[in-house]
């Protein structure tokens, strides 16, 4: 006696837990190297997971086990050359004995790391793990932008094109059976009678003839019924619906005067691919501009955007001027969600301060979802920072933040963007 | 009179009828041998199943551990990476006895496996007497099903974590929860739900009791203390689940899950070159019975010889494919060593195997699975021809000296030695360390001392340090190891909590 069952189509996962406990359990390990490979991607490759290296000393599952030494016994296959009393010069690294059972194989091998590759949701969830957006509560239903049209049910009027054949030839269906049943109720008595009067031995000659003569005028009413009519025709019919929109631009400006190095840039940037994935989980389509600025500011692509130097004073207004102007020519705040963040080293003519607060305040900020500015410096902060500061203090959507090192990248990521608690107290 | 017949489809994919068909013919072939199953339970699944039931380790239904999560990850790198196939099927000691298919076999494979699986292995379990009186077939379901539930519980009442490290615990400890020498008690479902409440307050009564601290009538003589345990323990887990003082209820049936497993899959261990040989002597035997009676095309034999004998290869010790006896070629070749003794025995045989040569096959078969593990198995069947055949040879090799011996190799001299070098190999008291509880302080501190014994001089391995740290949080007491040196001295070779040795002799004294 067999049975057999089909499980293909039984739920694949069922080591899924057991995946996520590992995960768990290897938190701080998988953490570690997902933020060491946000070092080697460009800001917009986020569309892969990543893999992890754990090494092999944490993973362990000890148990007791037998070492090498001793005397160890073993018959092998295959004798070729040998013969008893034979005696064999140890082989310098003793080689894997073939135990047969057990767990000690692994004790042969070097300290090789354990590498696995995690999906790209669950790469985000860890990086984005207490993460908020920004403002997407507030906003999400207060701006409806985009219009989608969607079927939405049938009408009685509309243009032919939207005819819908099935539903009118079912309304044609309808509407002939009700318009002709008690009609064809009396001809059925009409013929039934008939039947009987002409089956009859005694002749009914009138009788019969005004009977027929009511059948025929009864026919004609039925067939008079049209086949359809204006009254069945079905429209197919459209509604528009409004839906949030689903597009975000991020502005990413950057200082590069003389005085921002790569090693500046390059904590820029993982700022930036921080800020790219974190929208990338909420809009379906984002551009982002690379503006950078010193004495003048310029949209460049990301290659020289990170990668090219250039030398002179800075005069940070300019990237947001030009900003401004990117915004009015190609992305209306009507349609898209934009998002920016600024990162400098601080540095800046100060006579231009003033007017970045000024431009901020009121060309900006009413139109942004958030803003962002971040300091690389280990100097004394000047006076950009002090006029945004003042920003900071009155506005909610504006966050700044300073940055010494590489290793402060991550937490202020987090802290620019973390769960506001505050508020909900 | 057989009546020549149509033979079955070879077509490379299978469907449902097709397998029915199969398997029908298969049974009929497996009766006329007299093979002995359980109903069989055929599944089929697809290459990602296959993964999850090789991470849970042959348990059908596993509780949650993240050890799970890691061999899950390990089978599906390697595989994608090419780095090894999945196995054809995964067949598990249970009644119904349930084997999985992959779906990705042809018809033959599936036709294999299931001679291999479904009335090799199966009959296997249901006659070997290490299954018979270490597992229940009927009932290890239920038991893994009640196991994953309570686990489960116990992680939603004292949280994930501290479930976890119990469970972490006792798994470095899991080849330590069977008594080798006594016949265990079988898994019932049944009584271990009715008994497990009552268990959890009995047995805390029990350990109260042993660790009662009312002084004691002091009759004015002095007793010399007893130790305790009275004789050593070589069961480490049951010794905790009954005797650790501070282990809560739960703690202690989750001890009790792990031992009970373990229990289950300690005569796997022990009889993996008799299993495998036995399953795949039937589906060769099966098949080729189908293939004389015209049942199979020539192309299906193909097909099977083909994957056939890449299953029972065995790379000779200086291949690179080399990695130990391959349990599947020896198990294979002896039952097929033993027939042809039984068959066709030559003067050699009749001198080697008095009782069996000449005598029936089916019958002799029959009572070597039966009633050996590997062990007894292969000092009881290996046969000269089988050593030649093989070419085997036997290495002494003597940390002491700075040579390795051959002590012995395939001639008249050197069967016997070769033999029982080769037996001793598969006895699980060599492979797996011997280690004793030979000590509770009942009366003092409450230290565990525990004394390995070297098998021929093998040391412990490092882990050692690593694994009385986990005894340590069972027993939550101190946690010693101890090894007799050469002058018959006990030697602490691991302890838990770190400790200096004077501080140590202070104590004893």
């Amino acid at each position: 006696m067999a049975n057999f069952i089909d499980r293909r189509l039984n739920s694949k996962n069922k080591s899924t837990v057991n995946r996520q406990r590992f995960i768990r359990r290897y938190k701080s390990q998988i953490k570690k190297s997902v933020e060491q490979a946000i070092n080697k991607r460009g800001v917009t490759d986020v569309d892969r997971g990543e893999n992890i290296t754990i090494t092999k000393k944490d993973l362990s599952e000890p148990i007791f086990h037998q070492d090498r030494g001793g005397v160890k016994d073993r018959v092998h296959p295959g004798n070729d050359r040998f013969v008893t009393g034979d005696q064999i010069k140890r082989p310098p690294q003793q080689q894997g004995q073939g135990s047969g059972q057990g767990d000690a194989s692994d004790s042969g091998e070097g300290d090789d790391d354990f590498v696995f590759s995690i999906s790209k949701d669950e790469y985000l969830n860890l990086l984005f793990e207490d993460l908020e957006l920004p403002n997407l509560e507030k906003n999400q239903l207060d701006k409806l932008i985009d219009y989608k049209t969607v079927r939405s049910g049938y009408c009685a009027e509309g243009v032919a094109s939207n005819i819908d054949i099935v539903k009118s030839l079912q309304g044609s269906i309808a509407r002939r059976i009700a318009m002709t049943s008690s009609k064809r109720k009396k001809l059925k008595v009409l013929e039934s009678e008939l039947a009987v009067l002409v089956d009859d031995k005694h002749e009914h000659v009138q009788k019969i003839n005004c009977i027929k003569d009511q059948i025929v005028i009864l026919e004609n009413k039925i067939s008079k019924v049209p086949f359809i009519d204006t009254f069945d025709l079905r429209f197919r019919n459209f509604a528009k619906q409004a839906v949030p929109t689903s597009k975000a631009v991020m502005f990413c400006l950057m200082d590069v005067s003389g005085s921002m190095d790569q090693a500046t840039k390059d904590i820029a940037k993982r700022f930036y691919i921080l800020l790219y994935l974190f929208l990338t989980r909420t809009y379906k389509t984002i551009d982002v501009v690379y503006i950078r600025h010193h004495t003048q500011a310029k949209e460049v692509d990301e290659q020289e955007f990170f990668y090219s130097q250039e030398t002179g004073g800075t005069i940070a207004s300019s990237a947001l001027d030009l900003m401004v102007k990117i915004m009015d020519e190609r992305y209306k705040e009507s349609e898209w969600n934009i998002y920016a963040a600024q990162a400098s080293d601080g540095d800046n003519w100060a006579d231009d301060s003033p007017r970045c607060k000024k431009l901020l305040t009121e060309s900006i900020l009413p139109k942004a979802r958030y803003f962002s500015y971040i300091e690389i410096t280990q100097r004394p902060h000047q006076t950009l920072w002090q006029q945004y500061q003042e920003v900071a203090l009155s506005t909610e959507h504006f966050a700044m933040q300073h940055i010494e090192t590489v290793e402060d990248i991550y937490p202020v990521f987090r802290e620019l963007f973390k769960k506001n608690s505050k508020k909900a107290a | 009179m057989m009546k020549k017949r149509e033979p079955l489809s070879d077509q490379c994919d299978w469907d449902f009828d097709l397998l029915k068909q199969y398997q029908t013919e298969i049974e009929r072939v497996a009766k006329h041998y007299r093979l002995d199953t359980y109903t069989n339970q055929i599944e089929v699944i697809t290459a990602e199943q296959m993964m999850d039931a090789y991470a849970s380790v042959g348990m059908p239904i596993g509780y949650n551990h993240w050890t799970f999560g890691k061999k899950f990850i390990q089978t599906e790198q390697n595989y994608k990476r090419g780095q090894m196939g999945l196995a054809y099927e995964i067949v598990i000691n249970s009644d119904p006895c349930i084997a999985y298919l992959m779906e990705e076999n042809s018809m033959t494979m599936q036709a294999l496996v299931m001679a291999h699986a479904c009335y090799g292995h199966n009959s296997f379990f249901k006659g070997n007497y290490l299954f018979k009186s270490w597992t229940d077939a009927s009932s290890i379901i239920d038991y893994l099903l009640f196991a994953k539930n309570y686990i489960r519980e116990c992680e939603q009442k004292f949280g994930i974590d501290e479930v976890e490290s119990c469970l972490d615990a006792c798994h470095a400890l899991m080849n330590h929860g069977v008594d080798r020498y006594k016949r265990p008690q079988k898994i019932s479902l049944e009584e271990e739900l009715k008994r497990q409440k009552d268990r959890e307050e009995y047995l805390q009564s029990q350990v109260n009791t042993l660790w009662r601290t009312l002084p004691k009538n002091n009759d004015g003589i002095e007793h010399k203390k007893p130790t305790f345990p009275n004789e050593p323990q070589e069961n480490i887990l049951y010794f905790i689940e009954k005797n650790a003082p501070l282990l809560k209820p739960w703690q202690r049936e989750i001890v009790r899950i792990v031992r009970k497993v373990s229990q289950y899959f300690y005569p796997q261990k022990q009889t993996q070159v008799m299993n495998e040989g036995w399953a795949c002597f039937w589906h060769y035997t099966i098949l080729n019975h189908l293939y004389d009676e015209g049942l199979v095309t020539d192309n299906f034999m193909m097909e099977f010889l083909h994957n056939h004998t890449n299953v029972v290869a065995q790379p000779d010790y200086n291949s690179p494919h080399y990695s130990g006896i391959n349990p599947y070629a020896l198990g294979f070749n002896m039952f097929i060593d033993i027939r042809r003794i039984c068959e066709y025995p030559t003067e050699e045989d009749k001198l080697w195997f008095p009782e069996i040569a000449g005598s029936n096959w089916l019958d002799t078969l029959h009572f070597a699975m039966e009633n050996f593990k590997d062990e007894s198995f292969i000092s009881q069947y290996l046969s000269p021809k089988l050593m030649r055949d093989f070419k085997l040879f036997y290495l002494h090799d003597d940390d002491q000296e700075s040579f390795i011996e051959v002590a012995a190799i395939h001639n008249e001299s050197g069967y016997k030695k070769v033999r029982s070098a080769l037996s001793e190999q598969y006895n699980l008291s060599n492979i797996e360390v011997n280690i004793q509880v030979i000590n509770a302080e009942i009366d003092g501190d409450r230290s565990l001392t525990l004394k390995y014994t070297p098998h021929q001089n093998v040391p412990l391995a490092d882990s050692k340090d690593e694994v009385i740290k986990h005894l340590y949080s069972l027993w939550q007491f101190d946690v010693r190891l101890v090894q007799d040196d050469e002058n018959g001295e006990q030697e602490v070779i691991a302890q838990c909590p770190e400790r200096d040795s004077d501080l140590d002799t202070k104590k004893a004294s």
